[in-house]
């Protein structure tokens, strides 16, 4: 019986220190939110099917619609290599890069609201020469094209 | 609070063009500092752009973009004078609103 009133006291004492917490302004509910909205599995894969996985889609199919602009064959600095990713295939969702030979596969995923151009630009870092790709939901289905990039120094040296 | 963004929207056409230089470390963790301890991991993981309440991309980044991150981007929509804003949270729970007029 004693067990028991201790385990309650404990249950008890944990919910204050939470709520206290809270109240304080330590635990930042907005701040969790974020954390909930951003896929930590997705972002956690070394593979294409493992990255297919955690996006929720299946294999995803070649694609001669989507293009890559201002894209180097070869980047001499691989902390900073541009990728611009063009999509023309019809109800494009979102469009993720994906770089095979990080640490991790996947760099960034972005969404596609209707009215915004499948057609975005950013800046990578690459450890390595390695293959990129570009993967693209439309209308629920995944594409995908690749293009080889030489990296002549890495972007995750130190 | 980190430094401001610079952002930079052009109206072309019925479209609107916006260019984003963020200012963030974009730490992937894998590094180790002069005494082989491992950086801490500091990124930004989720980035959104608004224009008149509505969102006009969202995204979700993952340590391998670049240190003081770029991103351009297009919408339709959009008249000179009118705002675009620009939000970022990074793995820290930080977090920077920027807004620019359209020109």
């Amino acid at each position: 019986m004693d067990v028991e009133r201790r385990k309650v006291l404990k249950a008890g004492g944990g919910m204050t220190l939470l709520t206290m917490l809270a109240a304080a302004g330590w635990l930042e509910p907005q701040a969790a939110l974020a954390a909930d909205a951003w896929n930590a599995a997705a972002f956690d894969t070394r593979s294409m099917d493992e990255t297919m996985k955690a996006l929720g889609g299946g294999a995803p199919a070649q694609s001669k619609d989507i293009t890559f602009f201002q894209t180097p064959d070869i980047a001499e600095n691989g902390a900073v290599v541009p990728v611009g990713i063009t999509s023309a295939i019809p109800k494009t969702e979102s469009i993720a890069i994906l770089i095979e030979k990080n640490p991790n596969m996947l760099a960034a995923v972005f969404d596609i609201p209707p009215g915004t151009d499948p057609s975005l630009s950013t800046r990578v870092k690459m450890g390595q020469s390695s293959n990129v790709y570009a993967l693209v939901k439309a209308d629920g289905k995944y594409y995908v094209a690749s293009k080889e990039i030489k990296v002549t120094l890495g972007g995750c040296g130190g | 609070m980190a430094d401001p963004m610079r952002i930079r929207a052009t109206a072309v056409g019925d479209s609107t063009e916006v260019k984003v230089l963020m200012n963030h470390e974009m730490e992937t963790g894998q590094r180790k500092d002069a005494q082989g301890k491992t950086i801490p991991a500091w990124f930004i993981q989720s980035v959104t752009a608004t224009y008149n309440g509505k969102t006009v991309l969202s995204a979700q980044w993952g340590p391998a973009v670049s240190k003081n991150p770029f991103l351009s981007f297009k919408f339709k929509g959009g008249t000179k004078g009118e705002k675009v804003q620009i939000t970022w949270t990074d793995n820290r729970g930080d977090k920077r609103t920027d807004e620019a007029t359209i020109s």
